[in-house]
């Protein structure tokens, strides 16, 4: 595998068992020739895929993640790839936030008999994560800066407000709530697609925060935030109980890391 | 044995891998692993004298995790994990790497390329290998009692089989008597036995049998529990009653539409099948020219499905009145006639001898009533015809019960877009819930004839006794473990599962998930999608993944 002969992704397949992990035992079976580049994690159902793990996998430097489970509606456990479905788009809306394109993610479903369409999915992911490029080619960020986005993007994840709004979605636009309203599934994307960004920014403050003790302008200056912005979200912080204030800077409130 | 000892046996599956794979290259390179103290490349490892060599080497390795990189745990895990287990070492400290049907068999013709993708499966397992942990599985005793919901012909014929087998039934049943749709039934089709004759007979079985204790006028108000350790409440007129079941039967039939505003529906001269059932059971059946139509309600865009039972129903009913009457003249309008099956379609040609006039009319241009006559278009003959009438009588579909949806929540079990009881898998489990231990018959699943609802009622008798006779369900050892100091009881896991395996309740530090190994499944979904990120699952741990993860973006060495 030399680099002359260009560029080889690595990809990171989760495959549920019932469904897509037989249909790739298919394909070998019928002995279908796809190209190498997947490496397959087993899962019992692509609900097991966490959100956060997935991150982690381009955080560890992967090119591109597959998550395949049953077609929907035929979930070995009944409604599994629902959840999965509506996980993942969260995913790829963050890894869009992090400035990472959304198809370096994969989530489709394929049946324990449909060998060819697990061996075409996986042709044409390889085949577009190879013209993507390597892991954030499609940025202009340097290694690292793409690492720490992505670590804050990671944290964002096992943040319970999105969470629990990615597991209340079904439920928030399918059925009314208490007051017998319902949430049309725009004014849904919406609100997520804030929260995304608000959980986002506040866990790039904090990584950016570090171990220091920085007040508002300087922590606006090394993230090339507006200090009004920086604020808003170092208050959010510190209502979440990750931040207090240790001092005020001029007329500027000095944060450090709460409990470190 | 706290120490990490890894064995890795690789498989040339005779040229399957050994073919196309740098085999020996493999074993020698999963020796190279951290915490691998032992490799080795095999012609089967699935042969006897594979499976030998990796227990003699469990012994003289004191390896306590094995790995075996071969074809695909679909096929060979359960074999490979009873091997750890003679070996003395616990079967889910065994990981499988799947070289064959993922790897060696879809890149024939790309060998170096191939070996570095097995190189990093194996890498990946190994790296899992390590932080799995023994699990074992726990046994839950089954009560020895049957919950059986409904007193109609399902519920009679599934509690009398249930109590044939020796274990102990409540019946319950919302009317005050047994029989359920079938004792508003004048007659049978294709026998045209009297209904009343066969539900009498099931109730006086049901009355002598001592294992049977029937409550009339009852309904579930409660549910909790598990399979083989149900707590019911049952509401009894004022009074509640509280037993034990260990399975669940639900046999709460359907009701027939009543087809209100259409076609004039009166209940006197425009009357629904059932309401002639009545009159025909009276004897007061006074109409010489009698119109009956077809699809009433059912086949349309509120309710596309088709009841299966009106057509043959049209057709005894029809046949019964040209009996009583042979002067009398019957016509029926229909669709489609809908007569599956080796008896159906000789019945229909009984029925068109007996001068029963058939009209088939189309539901672009749906009959109509004016003047004391039917105006139709007849689409085989392509005219239209004006049908003076005595009687109408409009077939119209079962629909389920309005109190269904209300029982599904209690149970928790689902229904369809109708509002009937919804199986597990509609080819493969028919008579199943998804939920363990909760089973179906009769109409409450689906329009069933008489028949239909007592082959239902044996399956369902059949599965329901399969946990009672074993006497104890196994619980999977796959399940989430709850860390109650993260958790904050917020229910989003009892929502997420479709099992019922996961409740929130509350204990000494407040409101805290419960994990109810004996309904859980082990699918994760609750674990993936925690908002505390409280929950574990076992043997797919987030550090287990995250091995796998971190190993293949490891550069090999």
């Amino acid at each position: 595998m030399s680099l002359k002969e260009g560029f080889e992704p690595d990809i990171l397949g989760f495959l549920c068992n019932w469904c897509s992990y037989a249909s790739a035992d298919l394909a070998g079976v019928s002995r279908m020739q796809y190209p190498p580049n997947v490496k397959v994690i087993r899962v019992m159902c692509s609900a097991r895929v966490d959100p956060t793990i997935v991150v982690e996998a381009f955080i560890q430097g992967l090119d591109g993640v597959m998550v395949l489970g049953c077609h929907l509606g035929t979930c070995h456990y009944m409604t599994g790839n629902y959840y999965t479905e509506r996980r993942m788009k969260t995913t790829k809306s963050v890894l869009k936030k992090v400035g990472l394109s959304s198809e370096r993610l994969l989530v489709d479903w394929v049946s324990a008999a449909e060998g060819e369409r697990f061996a075409t999915l996986v042709r044409k992911f390889t085949e577009k994560v190879r013209k993507l490029g390597p892991l954030g080619k499609e940025t202009d960020l340097k290694p690292e800066q793409l690492k720490t986005r992505l670590t804050a993007a990671k944290e964002a994840l096992a943040q319970e407000r999105i969470r629990w709004l990615v597991g209340r979605e079904r439920e928030l636009v399918e059925e009314k709530n208490v007051f017998g309203e319902k949430v049309s599934q725009e004014e849904f994307d919406q609100l997520m697609l804030q929260t995304v960004e608000k959980e986002l920014a506040k866990r790039r403050l904090l990584l950016s925060l570090g171990e220091d003790a920085l007040s508002v302008k300087e922590i606006a200056k090394r993230v090339k935030a507006s200090p009004r912005e920086v604020l808003r979200n170092m208050v959010s912080l510190e209502h979440d109980g990750l931040v207090s204030v240790v001092g005020i800077e001029g007329n500027s409130p000095k944060y450090r890391r709460a409990g470190g | 044995m706290n120490e990490v000892r890894v064995g890795v046996f690789v498989c040339h599956c005779g040229t399957n891998i050994g073919g196309f794979l740098d085999v020996p290259g493999l074993a020698k390179y999963a020796l190279s692993l951290p915490h691998v103290v032992f490799a080795k490349d095999n012609q089967y490892t699935c042969s006897e004298a594979g499976l030998t060599e990796i227990k003699n080497a469990v012994a003289e390795n004191k390896l306590n995790r094995v790995v075996v990189a071969s074809c695909t745990p679909r096929t060979h895990e359960p074999l490979f994990r009873s091997t750890c287990k003679e070996a003395g070492l616990n079967p889910y400290l065994f990981q499988f790497v799947n070289i064959r049907d993922q790897c060696s068999w879809v890149h024939m013709h790309e060998t170096g390329r191939a070996t570095e993708k097995a190189k990093a499966l194996i890498r990946m397992g190994v790296a899992r290998a390590v932080l799995l942990e023994p699990l074992e599985e726990t046994e839950v005793d089954v009560n020895p009692c049957a919950l059986v919901i409904g007193g109609g012909i399902a519920g009679m014929t599934c509690a009398l089989s249930l109590a044939s087998r020796g274990f102990e039934v409540k019946l319950i049943e919302k009317e005050n008597r047994l029989g359920g749709i079938l004792s508003s039934l004048y007659k049978l089709y294709p026998t045209h036995e009297n209904a009343s004759n066969l539900v009498q007979a099931k109730a006086k079985k049901i009355e002598k049998n001592p294992k049977i204790e029937v409550l009339t006028s009852s309904e579930v108000k409660e549910l909790k529990g598990f399979v083989g350790n149900y707590d019911v409440t049952v509401k009894h007129g004022e009074k509640e009653r509280l037993f034990k079941a260990g399975v669940i039967v639900v046999a709460t039939g359907a009701e027939e539409f009543k087809p209100v505003g259409m076609y004039g529906y009166d209940g006197e001269t425009v009357i629904t099948q059932m309401e002639l059932e009545r009159i025909f059971k009276e004897g007061k059946l006074n109409a010489d020219t009698v119109v009956m139509i077809q699809c009433v309600g059912s086949r349309n865009e509120k309710r596309a499905y088709c009841s299966k039972v009106c057509c043959p129903t049209a057709l005894k009913n029809a046949m019964l009145i040209k009996e009583a009457n042979p002067d009398s003249q019957v016509f029926v309008l229909y669709r489609d006639m809908v007569t599956q099956g080796t008896i159906y379609e000789d019945y229909y040609g009984k029925a068109r001898e007996t001068g029963i006039t058939f009209i088939k009319y189309s539901p672009e241009r749906q009959p109509v009533l004016e003047n004391k006559s039917v105006r139709v278009y007849d689409e085989l003959l392509g005219e239209e015809l004006s049908l003076p009438y005595d009687l109408v009588v409009l077939s119209t579909p079962m629909i389920a019960r309005n109190d269904a949806r209300d029982l599904a929540q209690k149970l928790k079990v689902p229904v369809d877009e109708n509002g009937f009881f919804l199986e597990a898998h509609v080819k493969l489990r028919p008579v199943d819930f998804a939920t363990d231990g909760i089973y179906m018959c009769g109409c409450a699943h689906w329009p069933a004839n008489g028949s239909e609802s007592i082959s239902q009622a044996y399956g369902a008798a059949s599965r329901a006794s399969i946990p009672m006779s074993v006497g104890h369900v196994k619980t999977e050892p796959l399940i989430p473990v709850v860390n109650e100091d993260e958790c904050s009881g917020c229910s989003l896991c009892e929502m997420t599962c479709p099992f019922n395996a996961i409740r929130v309740e509350e204990t000494e530090k407040g409101r805290k998930a419960k994990v109810i190994a004996a309904s859980c499944k082990g699918c994760g979904a609750c674990g993936a999608g925690c908002p505390q990120m409280a929950i574990t699952m076992r043997h797919f741990t987030d550090e287990q993944l995250l091995a796998q993860v971190v190993a293949l973006a490891e550069v090999a060495p």
